[in-house]
């Protein structure tokens, strides 16, 4: 053998140990990864078995609480037809979806309102105000749920008639949220604003005509977690609603489920009640991921 | 300690570095805190000097001016007709009359009462009433003040009295201006103009004005009032209606703060519990942060196939609701629940364990599982800012013979942490704020025996469920929900400025524009 061939086999040698050290490193990272995967997805599995279980005790009753088993021994669709027939259920998803529904338009404008004005103006008090707004979000928001709870009530906003309340709320709070928009546009640059000055746009005229268009992803962002987060809200919700019934949101009616006296009733129509609104929700927000990722990796971080 | 030059600390040892790194940034803190409190006693001092020049200017336009001016002293809006904006003038002109109407009907009702916060509580009354024999003495309830409500109206009347002293400031100001323009000889903005203008140079403001009008009715005004709160003895007892509350001066805080105050331990409670919720707060932060960038780093590594699947797997927890996923897997931790199944029935254990049974176990619990809520958001927010690093930085790195640690630890750990150092600063104030990951999972049980009386305190209890508890409890005690409301603030924003004092990363937004 030449001195040559020795050298590129020992390069060889090194390369090949290269890419068996890959190998191996990229096996222990599938390995970990479909270890994720499992832990990830067994509590969402889980939820969906117990949802399906329509078997019957030793007594003939019907198993309606918390068991130890994965698997159901019966299948059936028995919870989902009594979630639907026997209990508010449709009540609560009717209030959630009417109470997205109205959010994800009106703080949608809001909340583009305060981020477009805050990246692009220069006016007296903008340092003051995002100050200001800052240490306002320092306050723990739920100190102020006590005296919501009281001026709603003064507007018979409260209990059955909590839906409205609500929205109100919500909607008059959303100005708060503007940081993640406001990362967004700041990156949008802003020359072409001033160009489009130049050539005698108005300011309205320079936010519908070239911010908006460009500013696509957040907006959809926006409204994609305007829509989302109604469906997940509950300790408002549940202290407006005060114990009524016809007043609460899925999530306040499902935990009402689970408390000592239901869950033995209850728990697999919890179960079936969670997959309900799960699956809508997690659809919606697979298909428009793509802007959410932007969204968050964007105006999130930059804030 | 002794300040070292550069080149000085160029020769230490890596070790001594460290050291003295970390011992310089502990020796500026007070020098930090000192110009903190500069800077707000500098802000006070220009807070007064401006209201001092304000009275000021506010005499000499009075002297100066001619007497459309003057007169608008007394009507709002006056000068502005008389010069011929209307528009201005009848609006100016239309907030004086309904202020005035409003103080006369019922704001100067509810301002007389607020310092006593109402005198007269409900009680019952002997009244002679005309019987069927006669007159007769019954027993009827007589409805008395409200303290609630003499609270909350005399609030927003003080709200409504600040506003019009600024709208009267505004429309001196703006008479002296309109004087000084016509000296000048040019003419006035007409109405038509000042509308035009709403949606050109004052677009701002017509964009703002809504959002800040719900922020300020439904977010600044009930924070005020919760803030007044803290100092009566606003409780389940005297509710207001039916027993009156009283201001309580520093009461409540002293009853939060002092070490030996008799019966119920509300401080040693305050003190555990704030305690357990910087703990957490620092784990669930770090560990979701360094886990999340991890996860993010094997996703993307080089030849790992499925990229979009992983990524998907993990989002679908971003993507169903908190409360669902959070309450079903409190349930699959139960005693009796699944998890001690599938484990009991693997052979693993022998004896159900009571996940949220013990202290420790539940904290741990706790933590653990939110790492499972918070690494999607963590991979997420990592990948997009791991794809901006530079490749050639690694290239170099790597021709120089740096292995996969010393890279990460040298360009991509410097480089998150620089991006995202507000990120993970709004994150730490957000756990410790983070209710629903408490409340769902654990109620913020199990109940802490020693603090009994103090709400069902639990081990796992933060200062926010806290305050829940303090509001909708059995016993509940308003004034010390604030109470514990102001303390949480104060500890946020405490963090907040050591924080943002030392953080080298973006404090000038212009620089990204």
């Amino acid at each position: 053998m030449s001195k040559e061939q020795k050298e590129a086999q020992a390069v060889m040698k090194q390369h090949m140990g290269l890419k068996a050290s890959q190998r191996l490193s990229n096996t222990i990272v599938y390995i970990i990864l479909i270890i994720m995967s499992i832990i990830w997805l067994v509590p969402f599995v889980a939820i969906v078995l117990q949802s399906f279980r329509n078997e019957t005790n030793a007594a003939g009753e019907l198993v309606t609480w918390r068991v130890s088993y994965w698997l159901p021994k019966k299948w059936g669709i028995e919870n989902y037809r009594s979630l639907f027939v026997d209990t508010s259920f449709p009540r609560w998803y009717l209030n959630t979806f009417i109470i997205a529904l109205v959010q994800c338009v009106v703080q949608t404008i809001i909340v583009l309102c305060m981020a477009y004005t805050l990246s692009r103006f220069r006016f007296k008090s903008r340092g003051k105000l995002m100050r200001f707004m800052m240490i306002l979000g320092l306050f723990p928001g739920m100190l102020t749920m006590l005296i919501l709870y009281r001026v709603l009530s003064d507007l018979n906003m409260t209990g059955e008639h909590a839906v409205p309340g609500l929205i109100l709320v919500y909607v008059a709070s959303s100005g708060m949220g503007y940081y993640v928009s406001k990362g967004f546009f700041d990156t949008i640059p802003k020359a072409l604003d001033e160009a489009a000055r130049v050539d005698g746009a108005t300011r309205f005229q320079v936010l519908y005509k070239i911010i908006l268009p460009l500013a696509k992803p957040i907006v959809i962002y926006t409204i994609l977690t305007a829509f989302m987060a109604p469906w997940g809200d509950f300790v408002f919700a549940a202290y407006i609603a005060h114990a009524k019934e016809a007043g609460m949101n899925v999530a306040v009616g499902l935990n009402s489920w689970l408390d000592k006296d239901h869950i033995v009733k209850y728990y697999t129509r919890f179960c079936a009640g969670g997959v309900m609104v799960a699956v809508p929700v997690s659809i919606l927000f697979m298909c428009l991921q793509k802007y959410y990722v932007e969204g968050v990796t964007g105006g999130a971080v930059k804030g | 300690m002794k300040k070292i030059d550069g080149l000085e600390y160029l020769k230490l040892s890596k070790w001594n570095k460290f050291v003295y790194r970390f011992l310089s940034f502990f020796a500026a803190i007070p020098g930090k805190l000192l110009n903190l409190c500069k800077g707000i006693g500098k802000a006070v001092v220009k807070f007064f000097t401006g209201i001092g020049r304000s009275l000021q200017d506010i005499v000499t336009t009075f002297v100066h001016g001619d007497w459309k001016t003057k007169l608008s002293y007394l009507f709002m809006g006056f000068g502005n007709i008389a010069r011929g904006q209307v528009l201005r003038g009848i609006l100016f002109l239309l907030f004086e009359i309904v202020f005035i109407f409003y103080m006369i009907t019922t704001g100067g009702y509810w301002l007389s009462k607020l310092p006593s916060l109402g005198t007269v509580e409900t009680h019952t009354e002997m009244v002679k009433e005309q019987g069927r024999f006669g007159m007769v003495e019954v027993a009827k309830t007589v409805p008395g003040d409200d303290s609630f409500k003499i609270l909350l109206y005399g609030v927003l009347t003080l709200f409504f009295v600040v506003a019009f002293i600024y709208t009267w400031r505004a429309n001196i100001k703006q008479n002296k201006i309109a004087e000084q323009i016509l000296k000048t000889g040019k003419p006035l903005k007409s109405g038509r103009d000042d509308l035009r203008s709403l949606v050109d140079d004052n677009f701002h403001r017509t964009l703002l004005a809504l959002p800040l009008t719900g922020i300020l009715v439904f977010t600044v005004m009930p924070i005020f009032f919760m803030i007044l709160v803290a100092f009566t003895n606003y409780d389940f007892e005297h509710d207001g209606l039916n027993h009156l509350f009283h201001w309580n001066g520093l009461a409540g805080f002293k009853e939060m703060l002092s070490w030996n105050s008799g019966g119920v331990k509300y401080s040693a409670a305050f003190g555990e519990i704030l305690t357990w919720t910087l703990i957490w707060a620092f784990f669930a932060t770090f560990t979701n942060y360094f886990l999340g960038i991890f996860v993010a780093m094997m996703i993307n590594k080089k030849g790992i196939k499925f990229k979009k699947l992983w990524r998907t797997v993990l989002v679908l927890t971003i993507a169903i609701p908190q409360f669902i996923s959070l309450l079903f897997v409190s349930q699959m931790f139960a005693k009796n629940g699944i998890v001690n199944g599938a484990l009991m029935d693997l052979g693993i254990i022998s004896e159900a364990i009571d996940w949220w049974g013990s202290p420790t176990l539940a904290r741990i619990m706790v933590i653990i599982i939110n790492i499972w809520i918070g690494i999607p958001y963590l991979m997420l927010i990592a990948t997009g800012i791991l794809m901006n690093i530079p490749a050639d930085l690694y290239e170099s790195c790597r021709i120089d013979g740096a292995s996969g640690w010393k890279q990460f630890s040298k360009i991509t750990l410097p480089y998150m942490l620089f991006i995202t150092g507000p990120y993970l600063l709004t994150s730490f104030t957000g756990n410790m704020n983070n209710f629903n990951v408490i409340y769902l999972l654990t109620g913020g049980g199990p109940t802490n025996t020693a603090l009994s009386g103090t709400s069902d305190v639990g081990h796992t209890d933060l200062l926010i469920t806290w305050l829940f508890k303090l509001t909708t409890g059995s016993n509940q005690k308003y004034y010390l929900a604030s109470v514990v409301g102001i303390l949480v603030f104060i500890v946020v924003a405490i963090i907040t400025l050591v924080v943002y004092n030392v953080l080298p990363s973006v404090k000038n937004e212009e620089d990204f524009q």
